[in-house]
């Protein structure tokens, strides 16, 4: 019986000592994120309420359209007017 | 044994009454005596797009009378838009009936006027309002 190899082999997995820069580095970067976090829940939310203003695109074509109807609406049911 | 005996003219003449009665009521329907007093007393007001605010302290009562109110506001302006030709949206319906709330309010009622965006107390004078108001 004969046996089969493949003609280069893959090498196993292996670790390598990181260099003495990156390490200096990844260690920079550690520090500067630590650093960072408290910084990022400092966002306070407004006092007061926010308000979306919808009713920025509305003409006042329309509104004058709508006025009559709306007129009659609020007369007729003045219990919640 | 008698018989009830209905007039046909009496009778057509009494249900007319009670259905003129009703759509009499149903039109002249008018406020809460809670909301009137809560009206006159500055604790709500009426807002630029169309709803009620509370002017000041909330209580749980102002936050139901204010709720109740303006979920019913909001159906209407739905329906009301949608009935418009041709159709209008919500807010384009409830802004312009909020130009006519505040215009409508009386003196010494609150309204948020449209410069400051601020609750004012209504005077004899003429409304701050949204330009666009008719």
């Amino acid at each position: 019986m004969m046996h089969v190899k493949l003609t280069s082999r893959a090498d196993p997995a292996h670790s390598v000592p990181m260099l003495r820069t990156k390490r200096v580095l990844a260690g920079a970067m550690l520090m500067a994120g630590l650093f960072a976090l408290p910084g990022c829940i400092t966002v306070n939310a407004p006092e007061d309420a926010i308000v979306i203003e919808l009713n920025i695109n509305i003409t006042q074509e329309v509104i004058y359209r709508l006025a009559a109807d709306a007129e009659d609406t609020i007369e007729e049911n003045a219990d919640i007017f | 044994m008698t018989r009830l005996k209905f007039h046909r003219p009496v009778l057509a003449a009494t249900l007319g009454a009670i259905a003129l009665a009703g759509i009499g009521t149903a039109a002249l329907a008018q406020r809460d005596p809670a909301y009137d007093a809560a009206r006159r007393a500055g604790q709500v007001g009426e807002q630029i797009d169309g709803y009620l605010g509370i002017v000041g302290a909330e209580t749980p009562e102002l936050r139901r009378l204010v709720g109740d109110l303006n979920i019913k506001r909001r159906a209407l302006y739905t329906e009301k838009a949608q009935q418009a030709t041709p159709p209008a949206t919500l807010e384009e319906y409830a802004l312009t009936s909020g130009c006519l709330a505040i215009e409508r309010t009386t003196a010494g009622e609150m309204y948020q006027a449209y410069s400051t965006k601020a609750w004012t107390r209504r005077t004899a004078a003429a409304p701050d309002r949204d330009p666009r108001c008719p």
